[in-house]
């Protein structure tokens, strides 16, 4: 019987199998970020230890960092001595750090693929969900613990009990305004926020081969979402041009030798998933979420289900979402009027989100009533907004360009959406309070983001195209 | 650095019935600037236990004078969202021993273990039996046994097994920590790493 793509990856990196227990699995490369570290370099200081592997670890301050005047001093006192003890540990133990203010600073998940530490066939962990984003490049990628950031730093292993695995098809040509973001927030819709809990999902099928390797990322980004460890798409010529001549790729005869390597990282015909789903890509339109998790997604143009249609066993669940966010069961939402809108994250903060949202603006104006965080995931990306441009669209506009982060997406800092408000936001998760307490996120598309920008309201991008 | 022993736990419970409780519920994200891993059970699950003027939310369960005990029980997929490993802490710390589900989301079940909390998945009718007993008597107790991975409703004696890894067990019954465990393998993982990188 053939292999599938996470099998191939993940037994090459098996050291050793415990009986009746998890695997210690080498990892090759771990990104940390100041939030989630350093509980594990207090943790293995006190067992008298260095970090074992310090080259195979990259470090970005991210999530606890401002977007306005990222050159000033961080005024926040926790926020800072949080971000200095991540330089402080780095230095301690030799390992590459990107601060604020470095060319390089960026989203973790935005970074680890520009520079081209991401690469085919590589297990790669961090202490953040959205690991899963690496996937997009043939990874298994996922996100861990502190206790597991620990071990990585003791070892460069975690032990890990080896995940199902699951795989979604989708087929078809996607229609005109409809994203890769539709596409996850339409499986999501599907499958539920557990719909693949204990699964490592491989995407497939020709809307998956037709997307950008920006794209896939997005998609891969929101695995952990459905509950699943993580998600990837098999490497193509796609993948392997968007690495070439990256930074920290391999360079020349070293490139070349990789990608013949990086080419027998596919599925097998014959290889068995232990669950399959197949969707039609030209049932998907733009997407938007109405509840507290982002499982309860629907068609813009839809109504949010009646209280009948649901689960008794959730509709606890789905009142509560409701009251949360203010709205009624069998409520339509298009045309409804909201404060924010987020464009940024993991999840959509690289160059083509951007170039979308200035496609959309180009020659409009920003709705007075509505506030925005537009954020870039990273100083590249930032350079590149400003070298093709999309800058002065976005000034015409009346928008506002931030600094890169984490910004709104968990609003760590002071990108905050006050209480009661409501965001369109292109990120990942619309929880109670995850853009500040009792904000209601909507999430949805850069180009559905756009619209509401324009209008003031929750739109149907496609008007505009 | 031991963890500490998990031993049969026997308690009243603190129900919480409400389905994907995420991360971000149990600890938000502004609680996360700590360095250290102390003092979040303060902040467990704050938004939900506290209104916007800090004063405590009467009938939420945490502030509910008719529940206590180390023994935490919430709807099917507790635990999603966000790794950060602060919501384990913050249920170690507020003096939880044991979290009782129908489904936890994968790295929040790694995350407590590694605390010596222990997850246990129950089925869906089981834990539905659980939450209509605390209702009809607060005082209800729940008896885990990790040794023979039963969990049983006292007063009933209806009892079902629950699931976990040998390898888990040992440690959380000896208070093995893995991070201990993985250094004892270092000579394994330098070989592996030799033959890997050729």
């Amino acid at each position: 019987m053939g292999k599938t793509l996470f099998d191939k990856i993940w037994d090459a990196h098996v050291v050793t199998e415990i009986q009746d227990g998890p695997s210690i699995l080498y990892i090759d490369r771990q990104f940390i970020h100041e939030v989630t570290s350093p509980q594990a370099f207090t943790g293995i200081e006190a067992r008298g230890r260095k970090v074992f592997r310090p080259a195979q670890i990259t470090a970005t301050a991210d999530h606890n960092i401002p977007t306005m005047d990222q050159h000033l001093p961080i005024k926040e006192y926790l926020s800072a001595f949080q971000v200095e003890k991540l330089k402080e540990n780095c230095a301690r133990h030799g390992i590459t750090y990107y601060g604020l203010g470095d060319e390089y600073n960026g989203i973790v998940h935005v970074v680890g693929p520009e520079l081209g530490y991401t690469q085919p066939g590589m297990t790669i962990v961090c202490g953040d969900s959205h690991t899963s984003t690496h996937g997009a490049f043939g990874t298994v990628a996922f996100g861990v613990g502190t206790s597991e950031v620990e071990m990585v730093f003791a070892s460069q292993c975690i032990m890990q009990p080896k995940p199902k695995r699951m795989r979604i098809t989708i087929n078809g040509e996607l229609g005109k305004g409809v994203t890769s973001k539709d596409v996850i927030l339409y499986i999501l819709s599907k499958l539920t926020a557990s719909g693949a809990t204990g699964y490592f999902i491989e995407y497939a099928g020709s809307t998956i081969r037709n997307m950008s390797m920006e794209a896939r990322m997005t998609v891969c980004n929101m695995s952990i979402e459905l509950g699943a460890r993580g998600g990837m798409i098999a490497p193509d010529q796609k993948t392997f041009d968007y690495v070439k001549d990256r930074k920290y790729a391999p360079q020349g005869a070293d490139f070349d030798k990789a990608v013949e390597k990086w080419k027998q990282l596919y599925s097998d015909a014959d290889a068995v998933f232990d669950k399959e789903y197949s969707f039609d890509a030209t049932d998907i339109i733009p997407m938007i979420t109405y509840g507290t998790n982002p499982g309860l997604g629907m068609k813009i143009t839809d109504k949010i289900p009646s209280l009948a249609s649901v689960d008794p066993a959730t509709k606890e669940t789905f009142v509560k979402a409701l009251q949360y966010m203010g709205f009624e069961p069998e409520q339509q939402l298009l045309g409804k009027e909201v404060d924010w809108v987020f464009v940024g994250s993991c999840t959509n903060g690289r160059i083509e989100d951007f170039r979308l949202l200035a496609a959309m603006l180009k020659g409009r104006k920003r709705a007075p009533h509505i506030n925005t965080y537009i954020v870039p995931g990273s100083y590249l990306v930032e350079k590149q907004i400003k070298e093709e441009g999309l800058d002065k669209i976005f000034a015409e506009a009346d928008v506002e360009l931030r600094q890169p982060g984490c910004s709104s997406c968990l609003a760590m800092n002071e990108d905050k959406v006050p209480p009661g408000k409501y965001c369109v936001a292109t990120s990942n998760r619309n929880f109670e309070g995850r853009q500040g307490p009792g904000a209601r996120t909507i999430l949805a598309s850069p180009l559905t983001a756009a619209a509401a920008i324009i209008t003031g309201k929750i739109t149907d991008p496609r008007e505009f195209l | 650095m031991a963890i500490e022993k998990f031993i049969t736990t026997i308690s009243r419970v603190v129900p919480i019935p409400i389905e994907e409780i995420d991360t971000d519920q149990i600890i938000p994200a502004r609680f996360l600037k700590a360095t250290d891993k102390k003092g979040f059970g303060d902040n467990l699950f704050r938004d939900w236990r506290y209104d916007k003027n800090n004063q405590p939310i009467a009938d939420f369960p945490l502030n509910n004078p008719k529940y206590s005990g180390c023994i935490l029980v919430g709807g099917k997929n507790f635990g999603c969202g966000s790794s950060r490993e602060h919501a384990a802490w913050a249920i170690a710390d507020y003096g939880f021993k044991v979290v009782v589900s129908s489904f936890f989301a994968d790295i929040f079940k790694n995350n407590v273990l590694n605390n010596g909390v222990l997850p246990v998945q129950v089925s869906e009718a089981f834990l539905a039996k659980i939450f209509a007993a605390v209702d009809a008597n607060p005082a209800t107790e729940l008896k885990v046994d990790l040794v023979n991975q039963t969990i049983t409703l006292i007063a009933t004696n209806e009892s079902e097994g629950f699931e976990i890894n040998a390898y888990k067990k040992d440690c959380l019954l000896n208070g093995f920590d893995d991070i201990d465990y993985l250094i004892s393998k270092l000579p394994e993982i330098e070989a592996f790493e030799k033959k890997y990188k050729g």
